[in-house]
């Protein structure tokens, strides 16, 4: 095994570009549940943002028209289980689910005629000093747009729950949906707008995946990164600075073994290939051993103003 | 102003009413859906619910089809039910259906080339041991360690997918094979091939199993304690408690059992219709089992007619596919709808529809 051929800026910068879709999808997703809302759609709302953001750049030939594009599709499917969760009273579970079933086959249905073809990618970044500085500006200060846009929005998600009103009105539904509903709080309404964010940045985070990750359009490409996203979320025990680590350590991870791959590590494919999931759930189990981790006190559970 | 109010209790009839409704809503937009595809919707519904079974020239081949894709379908789903009556997600049975396949096989390959009459029965005892264990994995980290099942059970199927890989192409690979993946083909090994019990009618060792697996889980839900005591858990898990459950055993009992059923499902189907492990031997059938699952309402019978209903769509929309050339892809997001639309008619199940002039103050 030659590890002399891993290039470690190469290796620094690749790892923020794997890790941004999954911070953009967890981020969304740690705003819904922070409301109260388990949503076990990112899967689908990721996969359908990557083939809607694809065929749109492809089509007017601007990636940021694509990103544009998938959000507003992820947030459109998240309307969808906004509304059967929220107005219907569905299972919470159950509904996710079907909204990963359902996103995979109609990412496959409008994905069909792009498969194999090009999309044109986002520009890096040209910044000005920092970008000249030696290592850390190859590293760290010379990315595309929307790897500084998903850094700026975990500051964002930050100050907004831990300091504005708004904020402490989403937690507070998500804390106890009948507090809020009795302190006049409109419980739905907040849980809805949550769920629509939550999509828009499942959709981001696909489009990341297939405008600039991979760039290519593949059937059933996101290969879980919406499910490790949901784990992410755990693993961060719902607080914005966590969810940044735990999707910078997987996007280690996932960088990691694909240069060992290519280094020829005497490690079994397999075994290397599967370790982003492997681990995951070894990243579960830790946090889960530490006992009560800060979940929202009316995670999943459906809200009727009748009781 | 339309509101919702609860019924003290569930709709009987409603109950048995929405799964027909979101059928016929899921076929009014799916067949708009075909339409803007550009075939005709009457035709489209028509060729995926009627052709299959009816008609002259491709029925005699599709009719036995639809036991083989609905036996997987209804063991798998059987398992599902009874953990999610319980309230214990296990969205993995992707991942258990091929390990218990790899299991199964590479149990009778070791044998290669016995003819043995105790080959298969072994190799079904090794398939239901490998769904077990393989379910066995979030199950003891739910129990030891509160990990969330849901999550671990999905990422084994990735897991479980590697391994796949590994074995088609390294160690179950057919040593005759000319160097090409898959395993050897069971079709040209009477003692271990799960064939067809009754010529042309689809019926293999895999549908018996799914039928009795109908019958027992029917029997124990209605009849014997330990499923009153996973309907329990499930529905007041706090009563569960007081009235002694073990939430543990209830835990490892519904996650061992779904495990072990689709690690037999995954073990019939590739040693039956798909012939030989292979990279992409599996077909899904334990995601699209979560559907069935619902759309029987987790009521047995429900799951044995639910099962039927959704092979009749594998099938049909197969056939969209070869004669109104509709994208494959386009029934996996109608199977997808179903969900959708039963999910959404259940309101109705629990509670009423009223019209009131006014919010009530």
């Amino acid at each position: 095994m030659d590890l002399s051929s891993i290039n470690p800026v190469l290796l620094v910068a690749s790892i923020m570009v794997s890790a941004t879709p999954i911070l953009l999808a967890a981020m969304g997703e740690m705003v819904v549940e922070k409301s109260g809302v388990l949503n076990l759609g990112v899967e689908g709302m990721m996969i359908t943002g990557a083939v809607v953001g694809f065929a749109v750049a492809v089509n007017t030939t601007s990636p940021m028209l694509g990103f544009v594009a998938a959000a507003i599709a992820g947030a459109a499917l998240s309307l969808a289980f906004g509304f059967l969760t929220q107005f219907l009273l569905s299972n919470q579970v159950a509904t996710g689910l079907g909204l990963t079933l359902a996103g995979l086959g109609l990412s496959a249905l409008i994905g069909k005629p792009y498969e194999g073809m090009k999309s044109p990618t986002l520009p890096k970044l040209d910044i000005p000093v920092l970008g000249d500085l030696p290592v850390v500006g190859k590293m760290v200060f010379s990315h595309d747009i929307m790897v500084y846009f998903s850094l700026a929005l975990v500051v964002a998600v930050w100050a907004f729950l831990k300091h504005t009103r708004a904020g402490l009105i989403l937690r507070a539904v998500g804390e106890s949906h009948d507090s809020a509903h009795a302190l006049g709080y409109k419980v739905v309404r907040v849980r809805l707008i949550a769920i629509l964010f939550g999509g828009a940045c499942s959709g981001l985070g696909g489009a990341y995946l297939s405008l600039v990750r991979v760039p290519q359009w593949t059937e059933g490409m996101t290969a879980g990164a919406g499910w490790i996203a949901l784990a992410i979320v755990v693993f961060a025990s719902w607080r914005a600075g966590r969810v940044l680590i735990g999707a910078y350590l997987f996007g280690g991870v996932t960088v990691l073994q694909l240069n060992l791959q290519a280094a020829g590590a005497d490690v079994p494919v397999a075994l290397l290939s599967a370790s982003p999931y492997l681990i995951t759930i070894l990243v579960l189990v830790v946090i889960s051993a530490r006992g009560n981790h800060g979940a929202p006190a009316a995670l999943g559970r459906p809200f009727h103003a009748s009781h | 102003m339309i509101r919702l109010e609860k019924r003290p209790q569930p709709s009987k009839a409603w109950t048995t009413f929405s799964p027909l409704l979101a059928v016929l809503l899921t076929m009014v937009v799916g067949g708009l859906l075909f339409g803007m595809l550009g075939a005709s919707p009457f035709e489209a519904i028509r060729t995926i619910f009627w052709d299959p079974l009816f008609h002259p020239n491709f029925a005699a081949y599709s009719r036995p089809q639809l036991l083989v894709k609905a036996g997987p379908l209804i063991l798998i789903a059987i398992g599902l039910s009874i953990g999610f009556k319980a309230g214990i997600w296990n969205i993995g049975a992707e991942g258990q259906y091929i390990m218990g396949a790899i299991c199964g096989a590479g149990a009778g390959l070791a044998f290669y080339p016995s003819e043995s009459p105790l080959i298969f029965p072994l190799m079904i005892f090794a398939g239901l041991a490998g769904g077990w264990a393989w379910a066995m994995i979030p199950a003891v980290l739910k129990t030891r360690l509160g990990t969330n099942e849901i999550l671990v059970s999905l990422m084994l199927v990735y897991v479980a997918e590697t391994i796949l890989a590994s074995a088609a192409s390294g160690f179950l690979r057919n040593p005759e094979g000319m160097g090409f993946p898959g395993s050897r083909n069971f079709k040209e090994w009477g003692a271990a091939h799960n064939g067809e019990l009754i010529a042309n009618t689809g019926m293999h060792w895999g549908v018996v199993a799914a039928l009795i697996a109908v019958i027992a889980a029917y029997v124990f839900l209605s009849r014997h304690i330990q499923g009153f005591n996973v309907r329990l858990t499930g529905e007041a898990p706090r009563a569960a408690r007081f009235a002694g459950v073990n939430p543990t055993r209830v835990v490892l009992f519904c996650l061992g059992l779904s495990g072990a059923l689709a690690g037999a499902a995954g073990m019939f189907e590739a040693t039956g219709p798909a012939g030989q492990i292979s990279i992409d031997f599996n077909a899904g059938y334990g995601f699209t089992a979560i559907i069935v699952a619902f759309l029987g309402r987790l009521n047995p019978v429900g799951i044995l007619l639910a099962g039927l209903l959704m092979a009749l769509t594998y099938i049909g929309g197969e056939l969209a596919q070869l004669m109104l050339s509709l994208p494959g892809a386009a029934i996996q997001l109608f199977q997808g709808m179903l969900l959708f639309f039963l999910l959404a008619t259940d309101v109705f199940t629990n509670y009423r529809i009223r019209l009131s002039r006014k919010e009530a103050a």
